[in-house]
């Protein structure tokens, strides 16, 4: 057993984290959410590293890496906040890949893979990443059982302005428009969860690293605040919950790739986990940074706003607790 | 990443299966301390005879040379098939690792073989009435007399002191120096009269942790472990050990009780109860949480020969679970959970001192903030 990345993938998740340093900083992300854009050149160039395609098959024009390797390049867009529709494109192609037709495949894959086009992903009804500028949706009934792919223009889709302007949303209903897909929408679903999932750890990664810089340097009695026994056990368990769902995220990427019969369980234990550390991790994130942290003008914010999101896309902990005691209770019966 | 387990790794598990299932210790008797130990002496014995009661430690000393992860397959398995813990286990994990790291070539020979065989029993002599989580302050006072220390002061809440033949004692040998630098460690032989073992009963109703009351023992210069004022450090490797493969024991345990309570849960219906659902829900994302993350944390070791953040969190995060496994066993089984003799009204009091054995919550957590996140001290 080696529960660590290899070399190949260490190496794509530090150039991921480099390039997103210099690319996607604090300040940028502050202020395209400000001005409600994206700033078109960072997707420009993560579409000419691969990105949205590094989990389609070669055959269909993508990179031919697996979930694990698009995990690590959500958590490091997680840990920039990068303003990118990389998680709707790639849970898009995902989805397609996983349970679409050939000619499903091949109408969208490609485009998908080659960032010509984005993509969006959820379930009915709900709040899509992403979907109001995207070009094909695909679109999960809410019992979980059913997909189907439609071009943006044939769905019935509202903008959604969300507590989180560092992202587009809209909800989306599938109206006439679409094409079922044949495979298995839930496997579909737990994909994107898992991706999500991915992208939740780095923001909690991020709201860790910078209240623990910001608790070391401000003072009040005389000493730094993080030597305060209450704050200490606060970032304490601000760790917890971020390496917790980090192990069970990285399980969650490697069942996708290599070991499917794991993969409904473990993408309920990822996104159960993730929802709980980011929402817990980056309010105490602001907790932390006293009167600073509820300013616009801080950064914590655009964590906490995100994770919020992100929790609540796909189902939250609560949803994927009740999953995970209904696996249970099914395997207990059945022993 | 790779989360199966390696041929070799496969190899040794069910090698360790096949050898389990001739050789079951059957059921653990129930309530009475000498009858327990006894059992767990035999299961000793028994993994001794067969070459499994230290795996992990060097073949030279009677182990195998496990790896980290054959060592937390061993205890998974041991935990899967529902073994007690053999008799020593504080000598097994703790004492000799440490004479491992520390003894001279004449300790090793002396102390590490009846380890095994579980033919002379350790306890750990740490604690205080007055240093506990402050166990640097030990008070207990050893002089030197010729090729003697003569001891005296007493140590608490030792576990197994009435079983055992020797102590791993941390006392002070020169009041003058600072703190943590006047303690040296000792292998003290606990048969003699100068030191009295006093049970103390635990909430539970039974006595697995004592007082010893030492009034002049006479330890040889010999039986010191380490130097004369390293006993800080060479504790240190001890505690280091406190959890090791242990860990992954608690955690199949864990596991095992939440499948009961499920199990439970869908034979009385509970299970369809939306609050019970959750509560369940969370107790499944933490033990499987806990269980990844001791792995990761083994890989992290195996790998770069030091231990990552994660390795810090899977005590507290066990202790917790326990607790609030036990405690919504309660919701589930309904008020005969609280009745004596129900198994899970032991299990719950029982896991009230996994919070506080072994080092404190709030201790944890203060090391996890101030070593592993760098946080000033005050
Ligand atoms: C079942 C069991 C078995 C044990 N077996 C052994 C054994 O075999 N050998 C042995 O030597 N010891 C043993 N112990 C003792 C154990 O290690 C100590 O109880 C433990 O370290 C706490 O010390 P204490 O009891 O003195 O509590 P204290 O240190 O007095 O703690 C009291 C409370 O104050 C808190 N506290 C103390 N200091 C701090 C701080 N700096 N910051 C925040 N909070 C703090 C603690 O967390 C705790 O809640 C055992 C204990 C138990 C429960």
């Amino acid at each position: 057993m080696e529960f660590d990345f290899t070399e190949d993938q260490h190496e794509i998740k530090r150039t991921a984290k480099d390039l997103l340093g210099k690319r996607s900083t604090v300040e940028r992300v502050r202020s395209a959410a400000e001005a409600a854009t994206y700033e078109e050149s960072l997707w420009t160039e993560l579409v000419e590293l691969g990105w949205p395609g590094v989990a389609i098959s070669e055959e269909h024009g993508g990179g031919g890496l697996g979930v694990l390797e698009l995990a690590t390049l959500l958590e490091e867009s997680g840990y920039a906040l990068a303003n990118s529709p990389l998680l709707a494109t790639a849970a898009c192609g995902l989805a397609i890949q996983e349970a679409g037709s050939d000619e499903q495949k091949d109408e969208w894959l490609p485009k998908l893979a080659s960032g010509e086009i984005t993509g969006s992903f959820g379930i009915e009804g709900q709040t899509f990443p992403d979907a109001p500028d995207s070009d094909v949706i695909v679109v999960i009934s809410e019992d979980g059982a059913t997909g189907t792919v439609v071009a943006t223009g044939d769905a019935d889709v509202v903008e959604d302005v969300t507590i989180d302007p560092t992202r587009r949303y809209g909800t989306v209903g599938l109206g006439e428009g679409g094409d079922a897909l044949p495979g298995d929408a839930s496997a579909a679903l737990a994909l994107a969860a898992v991706i999500t999932s991915a992208e939740l750890v780095g923001v909690c990664t991020r709201a860790l690293e910078m209240t623990v810089e910001y608790v070391k340097d401000r003072k009040q009695f005389g000493h730094p605040v993080g030597s305060f026994q209450a704050v200490q056990h606060r970032a304490a368990q601000m760790l917890l919950h971020t390496e917790g769902a980090r192990s069970v995220t990285y399980y969650a990427a490697w069942a996708a790739d290599a070991d499917r019969t794991l993969l409904a369980e473990a993408s309920a234990l990822a996104k159960s986990s993730a929802s709980k550390a980011g929402v817990e991790v980056t309010a105490s994130a602001i907790q932390a940074h006293g009167g600073i942290g509820f300013t616009w003008e801080a950064n914590v914010h655009w964590f906490y706003k995100r994770a919020q999101l992100d929790a609540a896309y796909l189902g939250g902990t609560k949803t994927h607790r009740a999953r995970l005691t209904a696996i249970a209770a099914a395997a207990s019966g059945s022993r | 990443m790779d989360l199966t387990f390696s041929k070799d790794e496969v190899e040794f598990r069910d090698e360790l299966r096949e050898w389990l299932a001739e050789n079951s210790p059957g059921e653990e008797p129930r309530g009475d301390e000498d009858a327990i130990f006894a059992f767990r002496t035999g299961w000793q014995r028994s993994l001794y005879d067969s070459g499994w009661a230290a795996v992990h430690w060097p073949q030279e000393y009677g182990g195998r040379d496990a790896t980290l992860m054959e060592s937390a397959i061993f205890f998974e398995e041991m935990g899967r098939a529902g073994a007690p813990l053999p008799a020593n286990v504080l000598g097994l994990l703790l004492a000799g690792p440490t004479i491992m790291a520390w003894g001279t070539p004449e300790q090793k020979d002396r102390y590490l073989t009846p380890i095994l065989s579980a033919e002379e029993i350790w306890c750990q002599g740490f604690s205080e009435p007055e240093a506990g989580s402050d166990l640097a302050a030990v008070k207990t006072r050893a002089v030197r007399d010729g090729d003697d220390w003569v001891v005296t002061g007493q140590k608490v809440w030792t576990s197994g002191a009435q079983f055992s033949k020797w102590c791993m004692l941390v006392a002070r040998t020169d009041p003058e120096a600072s703190k943590h630098k006047g303690l040296s460690y000792f292998l003290m032989d606990m048969e003699q009269e100068a030191v009295q073992v006093r049970p103390l009963v635990q909430i539970t109703g039974e006595a697995e942790f004592n007082e010893l009351f030492i009034e002049e023992a006479r330890i040889p210069h010999e039986n010191m472990l380490g130097e004369e004022g390293n006993g800080w450090i060479v504790a240190l490797t001890t505690l280091m050990n406190e959890r090791s493969g242990l860990g992954f024991f608690l955690q199949v345990r864990l596991r095992q009780l939440l499948d009961k309570l499920v199990a439970e849960a869908v034979a009385n219906g509970s299970i369809d109860d939306p609050v019970i659902g959750q509560s369940l829900g969370d107790m499944l994302e933490r033990t499987e949480t806990l269980r990844l993350t001791a792995y990761r944390g083994l890989s992290t070791i195996t790998k770069y020969g030091q231990p990552g953040p994660e390795g810090s969190l899977t005590k507290w995060l066990w202790s917790e679970t326990n607790q609030m496994m036990t405690q919504l066993a309660v919701d589930i089984v309904g008020p005969q959970a609280l009745h004596k003799d129900n198994p899970w009204a032991y299990e719950l009091l029982r896991a009230r001192g996994n919070s506080i054995e072994g080092g404190t919550t709030e201790i944890l957590k203060n090391i996890i903030a101030e070593r592993v996140m760098g946080l000033p001290r005050k």
